[in-house]
């Protein structure tokens, strides 16, 4: 049996004494592209920055292919969310980008022509190419995502985390994006997103994590993406989905 | 070398390696801390004194740095309890941590080289009669041998650690997912800027430690777009401040270090004023632009619109723009002098009419 990318077991996260993840089972098959959804505080962001190790669970244990994340980092590329850098920041887009190799370096190695090819590329893919030399603070919503975008794929993992990518991004760039993700999985990486539109899951997920807190279920969209989880996750103000999901 | 020339060069020398790790902090949002540590490591100063019993013993700069950790290491436990805000708990932070230093020395080390005013303004003009001698010869003041030293450390940790401080103060997350420790970057960091408090502010005093630290890196960050180039303008701002406030205080015959950073100040208005992107003044013109640009695209729909109608005789009258487009007559005869002048639209008998390129500009408008 293959190994999962990700194994999530017994997960428990609390900021004081208050639970923000409570005893959180995860398991993510290798070449899935999954949602991670749940209403505001149900700890989506949470547990992408528990695995990453950029939280210190209070319980539990997280596995990337196998083994502890702080030796896997060169697998895993990862885009926080774009409001949580400062866009004023003085620098260029093929900068940022290249930053994405800023791990494969490590430290006091600096970025050379190699990288930079390699930062050009990916904002090619990411249609983005002509911005290279743009002041990041010039962008919009919608070419700051594509260039994070564009910085994760230069990390070229094999397991990516992408925090909101579709948040305030044009529909141009939200299409763009999912095809871009759905490449990424052809190509037999994983991928994790945490995801805020509930009507585009089934058409752009396989695979589906739905939490608050505490899992409410984890696996292939058409087995547990059903009106009951998403009743279990959100409490009762999910009623006008029914209607697209009514295969159940 | 003469003292005034010694006295530039020092004050030079502290303004580089001021806004080395100044850059930084502005970058962090942090300028407040450079105040905060500059002042705060005074306590470890007067602690690692009355433990050594010498004011040249170097551990006075490890205390000192360790107070600026603790400094900070505090503002952030304070922070984190979200009782109070940052700017607060800095606020508390550093007058408490200041003031007990203060009653130290006034209580204790009255009779001792250590006061107030000296922290606070520095004793520029006397740190040519300090030398540094080494086997009966003078190697130059000292001031230059403890600023320099500073200097180099800055430098080298700039330099070395480049592209982890970059990466660390624009994406602390993607740093830490990478396994960059932005945590003890940012604590090195804060090191460097206790220790280059300390070492300058015997030079300059540390009101002018913190001039040097904030105000030209946050002139230079209107300058230029890129993190390199931001760290060398403001070196070459600081140094500018540096000399330029020496001679401002040689003609007004006043304070040196008040002098020098009043013309950090200076460099500061001036890039602020005058910034070729960002600047006010660029910002003002580029608005006035943006105005008379829609303008011209406003009065060329509005004729556009009314062509064909046999309205056009009235509508499009000069005098009657006024009324239909609420511009002032003032304001109608200037934009209609600039659609003029850029053969956007011709005048006959005070009535308007559409060039070709006027007639493209109103069409391109309606099909965006």
């Amino acid at each position: 049996m293959a190994v999962n990318a990700i194994d999530v077991t017994d997960l428990t996260i609390a900021y004081k004494d208050k639970p923000v993840l409570w005893d959180v089972d995860m398991e993510v098959p290798s070449g899935t592209l999954m949602a991670i959804v749940g209403p505001n505080g149900a700890g989506k962001t949470t547990m992408i920055k528990s695995i990453l190790g950029l939280i210190k669970p209070a319980a539990g244990q997280v596995l990337v292919y196998g083994k502890p994340y702080a030796e896997q980092r060169h697998l895993v590329g990862y885009v926080p969310q774009r409001g949580s850098v400062d866009w004023d920041f003085p620098t260029s887009v093929l900068d940022v980008v290249m930053m994405g190799r800023y791990g494969a370096l490590g430290w006091l190695k600096r970025p050379g022509a190699s990288e930079r090819v390699a930062a050009l590329d990916a904002l090619d893919k990411v249609g983005m190419k002509s911005f290279a030399e743009r002041q990041i603070s010039q962008l919009s919503g919608g070419q700051q995502q594509r260039v994070f975008l564009a910085r994760a794929l230069v990390q070229d993992a094999q397991l990516y985390f992408m925090d909101e990518p579709f948040q305030g991004v044009d529909a141009t760039t939200e299409r763009a994006i999912v095809t871009l993700l759905q490449e990424l999985r052809s190509a037999g990486k994983t991928v994790v997103v945490v995801h805020h539109d509930l009507q585009t899951v089934p058409e752009y997920f396989d695979w589906v994590t739905m939490l608050n807190v505490r899992r409410i279920a984890c696996g292939p969209v058409s087995e547990v993406f059903t009106d009951n989880n998403l009743r279990k996750a959100y409490g009762g103000k999910v009623a006008f989905l029914s209607a697209e999901n009514g295969k159940h | 070398m003469s003292a005034q020339i010694e006295i530039m060069l020092i004050a030079s020398i502290v303004a580089v390696a001021c806004t080395l790790p100044g850059v930084f902090l502005v970058l962090r949002r942090m300028a407040m801390m450079s105040d905060a540590i500059s002042h705060t490591v005074l306590l470890g100063i007067v602690i690692a004194f009355f433990i050594t019993k010498s004011l040249t013993s170097p551990l006075l700069l490890v205390g000192a740095a360790l107070m600026g950790v603790i400094t900070v290491s505090l503002v952030e436990l304070l922070n984190r309890t979200r009782l109070v805000r940052e700017d607060a708990a800095i606020g508390l932070v550093f007058p408490a941590i200041f003031s007990v230093a203060v009653i130290l020395i006034s209580r204790f080390a009255g009779d001792v080289h250590l006061d107030t005013d000296a922290v606070l303004l520095g004793e520029l003009a006397f740190a040519p009669f300090n030398r540094f001698k080494l086997f009966g010869l003078d190697f130059g003041p000292e001031a230059l041998y403890t600023t320099g030293g500073i200097l180099a450390l800055n430098l080298i940790f700039v330099i070395v650690f480049y592209k982890e401080l970059k990466l660390a103060t624009f994406d602390p997350a993607l740093a830490a997912a990478l396994g960059f420790l932005p945590t003890v970057i940012h604590y090195a960091l804060m090191t460097l800027v206790s220790l280059t408090a300390v070492g300058s502010f015997d030079a300059v005093g540390s009101v002018l430690v913190v001039a040097f630290m904030i105000a030209p890196p946050a002139a230079a960050y209107l300058l230029t777009d890129r993190l390199s180039r931001m760290l060398v303008y403001s070196a070459l701002i600081g140094v500018f401040s540096a000399v330029s406030g020496y001679w401002l205080a040689y003609f007004l015959d006043a304070s040196i270090a008040g002098s020098m950073a009043t013309m950090t100040g200076a460099s500061f208005l001036i890039s602020y004023l005058f910034a070729p992107e960002r600047g006010l003044l660029a910002q003002a013109r580029r608005r006035q632009n943006q105005r008379i640009e829609f303008a011209l695209t406003m009065l060329t729909m509005h004729i556009a619109n009314h062509t064909a109608a046999q309205e056009a005789e009235i509508e499009n009258e000069v005098v009657h723009l006024n009324e239909h487009l609420k511009w002032t007559p003032q304001f109608a005869m200037e934009v209609v002098g600039i659609a003029e002048r850029n053969d956007l639209v011709t005048q006959r008998n005070g009535v308007l009419t559409l060039t070709e390129s006027g007639l493209r500009r109103a069409s391109q408008e309606f099909n965006n």
